[in-house]
């Protein structure tokens, strides 16, 4: 061994010894300094070489280039043990109890009449039911006249009407949007139009305003049976049972003929109202096939058209598939019943996936 | 109307019980609503005799009875009826017992020291009568022991029915009965009308001078009646049905009532001077009725009056004065035809409820009014004797004779049912129409039957509604297209923006109270009629209602209130679709990370605003915030309208400090959204352009004067080069040290983003040049 390469041979194994040594990232960069830095043992070393005889050079650079690499590839070693160390030592001080709470932002609800709503407009969207609206604020014509309701018929005292001191009206019914709709459009007809209406009633199942929905159909031969069909196919649909019976009872409205009541079935199970089976009848809704004298209060040829419209309490609706027992709860924005029965605004209710998913 | 069974077996004959009964009038269209069974209440009261009657020891008007109800043993009774004696047959009610009358349930009591073990039971007590003076007394050879009701025939059921105002005739048992029958339950007995012998004239004259009130009044007398309680069957029948038996000329009218939808009225002749007419009251007269109220009359109430007085409201209430009593001997028996719409208009002004305006209203069979005089003459002679005088008749009933083509197939065409027209035919015969000549006429009584619709309604019924089949609607091909109305999508992505904000959706009452209205810009629509001041007038305003909701829910302890409605205000303008919010007290809780709780402020107000806006597709960056021209109940310091294009969109602040203490809440945010004036949103998004430049972020500070409204600088630099700037943040705002008296100091953040090259130093250097000279020309400057 020559004079250079002990010497070299020396210098590795005391710097070595100096990386092994090094506790932190800064003692071994100190320890790079002294070996590879600008004024460093070994850069030192290597700067001796251009001075060299070309033998000379030929015969030391290996030793010295040699001695560079191990010590670098060492110094890296050593630098990748000691981040190991401080990423766990950091690791373990960084800790935080995440079972502190924390609490998403509360989204609001939504009341449970629109949940009803945007759940019968699905269904009657998909059955080809456009939709439609009427003003609140009514003339005595469009909440009854127009409907076979004259002024002295018994009928009106059925309803009991607000009226404002103007002589106008608060609706009693959707009633007047299939008169609003079929004067302003010609058939077919195909709406449903809910709403608010009023009635001057308060107790403990009625309250001087509620929600109603009106379905209207106009063509030239719906009948009955198509009523029926179309009831059926919406009860079923809203309340998500299949085995949905319905009663069709005669009864009287002004502005079809024939009318009928239509009560659901429904059963007792554990104190819940049930909808399904023959039971108990719960009466939903009145409906009928529109009265001629209403088509033609209309300007609608009575003898070409013909059609059926009903009515039905969306309160009630919601009531029965959600379990509300009192309806003046409904307008009592009390915030505990909102967010027990309110629903979320991010499950807006789609066929697709399912009315109540 | 209440149909006691055993009455309708007088017109009927049938051997259903009550629940087929019940089935078949539901299914007609007659809704029975209850099924009065009242054989198990009125088990317990046997008929029983009194075997002695001792003085009381301890009391004066009090007897001692011993009873014999047939059940061995004499039973001790303490009783206080004049009439308890030896011997007399009455009801008794053992303990155990509930009293009809006030739904009491008896027990074994001591009375003065005496023990009563049962009680002797008085009419009224029985819900039989009105008498309360004395205990019933039954005849002599009635059974004892025997159960009464089932003895007096008061055990059978009763149905309570929901007749609809069209069917005016099935306020009546025989016109239920001729429905049931039609449905194949029963037989219809035949109605016989006899024939009264010729009789003395009228003793008294009848005239009209009000035919449109009245259009037809006749009369007939009896006279030489011996007027005593009705026997036994009748009275049965009448507490049956809900009637008081009170003499036997009053209960023939109430059974011509019941019976036939025929009302009538007894007069007593003693009391009438001159000739009944018909005419229309005075202003100023009055009449006692018989329900012993006193009514002020009108023109438009037509009344029966003699010479001297108004005795009756025609088709509504008799007078006392001239009413039947139990020393009556010669009556005038008055049968009329009211017009029903007179009726109705009295009957509601007037307040009265009687089983004649009920019918009257509705229309009683024209054709009925001679034939129901002369049977209801003859009734009365069978109970009270005497001779009935031949009629006296003025004017005519209205007979309309309506005729309507028989078209079968109408019944296919509206119902989507099969009826054979030979079925047809014999279920309107059996209603009572009469088929000639490919015309059917309806009868007298069906007043609501006008056209074909209505035919088939009546076939589709007796046939059964059950029977008609579903028919699926055709649909249209392919998929369902949207429906929804404009109002309808403005509505759910409004309200979805403020759920998501973390409000509840609220649905408060339109109406509010008068004051309530005027706080929130007064009310334009009364209501004439409200149920009650607190509802008396349409809100102007979403927030009376929000407003009134945050005071209830704080008031129980509510840390917080955040909601909001959606629904109309109306105004003199028309009803306008408005949404509104309310948020007062805690938003936010105090939490281990965000600190104190966070109470609400007009910001989140403004916040939620925005974000309902966004949602709807404007932009926040489209809308300026103008201060001023706000209605009262906003804090005139803490409250802006939210203006795009002229056009207030919404107004949002504070609530007025005086109105949140009138309303014990703590400073509280509102904001109103008028939906009705929020545009539609461009449905076209632009081109998608990213640029290939790094964007770059350059804050600014600036000390503005005081009073300057921020939104007024970030304007200005975002204008200052508005091909560069993207976003102008204001992120922070700052008075005190370092800041002169009267400034603000507000920080800036502008994004900026080169479309075209890299900007170089000279172009950065003009650009924050540019953005000085645009916050100087609102006052700013460029803090140091």
């Amino acid at each position: 061994m020559t004079d250079a390469a002990s010497a070299a041979e020396a210098l590795r194994l005391r710097l070595s010894a100096a990386i092994a040594a090094a506790r932190t990232l800064e003692e071994l960069e100190a320890v790079r300094v002294r070996a590879l830095g600008r004024a460093g043992e070994v850069t030192a070393l290597l700067k001796t070489l251009g001075a060299l005889a070309p033998d000379e050079r030929r015969v030391r650079a290996p030793v010295y280039q040699r001695l560079r690499d191990e010590l670098t590839s060492a110094l890296e070693a050593r630098k990748a043990v000691l981040e190991r160390e401080a990423l766990a030592r950091r690791l373990v001080a960084e800790r935080e109890d995440l079972s502190l709470p924390a609490e998403p932002p509360r989204p609001g609800t939504l009341h449970p009449v629109t949940r009803v709503v945007e759940e019968l407009l699905e269904i009657f969207a998909d059955l080809g039911f456009a939709m439609a609206e009427g003003p609140e604020i009514e003339d005595d014509w469009h909440n009854f006249t127009a409907l076979n309701i004259p002024p002295e018929h018994p009928a009106r005292a059925m309803h009991d009407t607000f009226y404002l001191t103007d002589g106008r009206l608060l609706r009693t019914h959707t009633s007047p949007v299939q008169i609003r709709t079929m004067t302003a459009t010609a058939p077919p007809i195909r709406i449903v139009a809910p709403g608010r209406v009023y009635r001057a009633d308060s107790d403990a199942t009625h309250t001087p305003m509620f929600h109603q929905v009106e379905g209207l159909v106009v063509d030239r031969d719906v009948h009955l049976g198509h009523l029926r069909w179309t009831l059926e196919t919406f009860v079923k649909a809203f309340f998500e049972v299949e085995a949905v019976t319905l009663r069709f009872r005669p009864s009287f409205f002004p502005f079809t003929e024939p009318s009928v009541e239509v009560d659901v079935g429904c059963r007792r199970e554990g104190g819940r109202l049930v909808i399904g089976g023959e039971g108990q009848w719960l009466e939903i809704l009145g409906a009928g096939m529109v009265h001629p004298r209403v088509l033609a209060n209309c300007g609608i040829d009575p003898e070409r058209w013909q059609g059926f419209a009903f009515g039905c309490g969306i309160d009630r609706l919601a009531m029965l598939k959600y379990g509300m027992t009192d309806l003046r709860a409904f307008f009592d924005a009390d915030l505990r019943w909102l967010a027990h029965f309110g629903f979320s605004a991010l499950r807006a209710p789609s066929l697709a996936l399912g009315l109540s998913a | 109307m209440r149909l006691p069974l055993a009455w309708l077996a007088r017109e009927l004959d049938f051997d259903a019980d009550a629940h087929r009964i019940a089935e078949t009038l539901t299914r007609l269209g007659l809704e029975v609503e209850a099924i009065d069974d009242p054989a198990e209440a009125l088990r317990p009261f046997r008929i029983a005799r009194v075997i002695e009657a001792a003085p009381h020891p301890g009391a004066n008007r009090l007897k001692l009875l011993r009873v014999d109800a047939g059940l061995g043993e004499p039973i001790p009774v303490v009783c206080g009826a004049p009439n308890a004696r030896e011997g007399l047959v009455g009801v008794f009610a053992p303990p155990g017992a509930r009293i009809p009358a006030t739904g009491q349930v008896l027990g074994v009591a001591t009375i003065r020291g005496v023990e009563s073990r049962g009680m002797m039971c008085s009419a009224r007590e029985l819900g039989v009568g009105d008498d309360h003076d004395g205990i019933v007394e039954l005849p002599a050879d009635a059974p004892v022991g025997a159960p009464w009701a089932r003895w007096a025939g008061l055990d059978t059921p009763v149905l309570d029915l929901a007749i609809t105002p069209n069917r005016a005739d099935c306020l009546s048992v025989r016109g239920i009965a001729r429905d049931l029958a039609a449905a194949g339950l029963g037989r219809l007995r035949p109605l016989v009308v006899p024939e009264l012998p010729p009789g003395p004239p009228c003793p008294l004259p009848v005239r009209i001078e009000d035919p449109d009130g009245c259009p037809a009044f006749f009369a007939r007398a009896l006279l030489g009646a011996r007027n005593g309680p009705s026997p036994a069957w009748l009275q049965t029948l009448l507490c049956q049905a809900g009637l008081r038996p009170i003499s036997a000329l009053v209960d023939v009218t109430n059974y011509m009532t019941i019976a036939y939808g025929r009302p009538l009225h007894v007069y007593d002749l003693a009391t009438l001077d001159g000739e009944l007419v018909a005419r229309r009251a005075r202003a100023g007269e009055r009449l006692e009725a018989l329900d012993g109220r006193s009514y002020a009359l009108d023109p438009d109430v037509c009344v029966i009056a003699d010479r001297r007085a108004v005795h009756d409201i025609g088709g509504i209430m008799g007078g006392r004065d001239s009413g039947v009593g139990e020393r009556t001997t010669d009556v005038l028996i008055e049968a009329a035809w009211f017009s029903p719409a007179r009726i109705g208009a009295a009957g509601r002004r007037l307040g009265i409820v009687s089983e004649a305006r009920l019918r009257f209203e509705r229309g009683v069979d024209p054709e009925f009014v001679d034939p129901g005089l002369t049977l209801a003459a003859h009734l009365m002679r069978e109970l009270a004797g005497g001779v009935v005088s031949e009629a006296v008749r003025a004017g005519a009933p209205p007979v309309a004779r309506r005729s309507i083509p028989f078209a079968p197939e109408a019944v296919r065409r509206l119902a989507g049912l099969d009826v054979p027209p030979a079925r047809q035919r014999e279920i309107l015969e059996a209603l009572g129409f009469s088929l000639a000549a490919g015309e059917v006429r309806p009868p007298s009584f069906r007043r609501d039957i006008e056209g074909p619709a209505d035919l088939v309604a009546e076939i589709v019924r007796i046939e059964g509604l059950e029977r008609v089949p579903a028919a699926p609607l055709p649909r249209a091909p392919g998929v369902a297209r949207p429906v929804a109305t404009p109002t309808q999508r403005i509505e759910r992505v409004v309200r979805r923006a403020l759920a998501a904000c973390g409000l509840a959706e609220a649905i408060t009452w339109s109406f509010v109270a008068e004051a309530q209205a005027q706080a929130f810009g007064g009310a334009t629509c009364r209501l004439l009629n409200p149920l009650s001041a607190e509802l008396a007038v349409m809100r102007p305003s979403l927030l009376p209602g929000l407003v009134a909701a945050a005071q209830r829910n704080l008031a129980r302890a509510a840390p917080g209130v955040a909601l909001f409605e959606i629904g109309r205000r109306y105004r003199a303008e028309g009803e306008r679709l408005t949404a509104a919010l309310v948020l007062a007290g805690e938003l936010s809780p105090r939490d281990w990370r965000r600190g104190p709780a966070r109470q609400a402020s007009a910001f989140d107000a403004k916040a939620a605003t925005l974000a309902a806006l966004e949602a709807w597709g404007l932009s926040a960056t489209e809308v300026t915030t103008v201060e001023g021209g706000l209605p009262e109940h906003f804090h005139p310091g803490r409250s802006v309208r939210l203006v795009r294009d002229g056009v207030t969109l919404a107004e949002l602040g504070e609530l007025h400090p005086t109105l949140a203490q009138a309303h014990d809440l703590p400073a509280t945010a509102v904001a109103e959204l008028f939906l009705d004036a929020w545009p539609a949103p461009a449905r076209e998004r632009p081109a998608y352009a990213p640029s290939p430049f790094q964007p770059l972020v350059r804050d600014f500070a600036f000390l503005v004067p005081q009073g300057l409204p921020a939104e007024r600088l970030v304007r200005a630099v975002a204008a200052a080069d508005p091909d560069l700037v993207v976003e102008v943040r204001l992120f922070d705002r700052f008075t005190g040290p370092g800041v002169p008296e009267g400034e603000v100091s507000l920080a800036l953040s502008v994004r900026l983003q080169p479309r075209t090259h890299t900007l170089t130093e000279a172009e950065l250097d003009a650009f924050r040049a540019r953005v000085e000279a645009a916050a100087a020309s609102v006052g700013a400057r460029l803090r140091a």
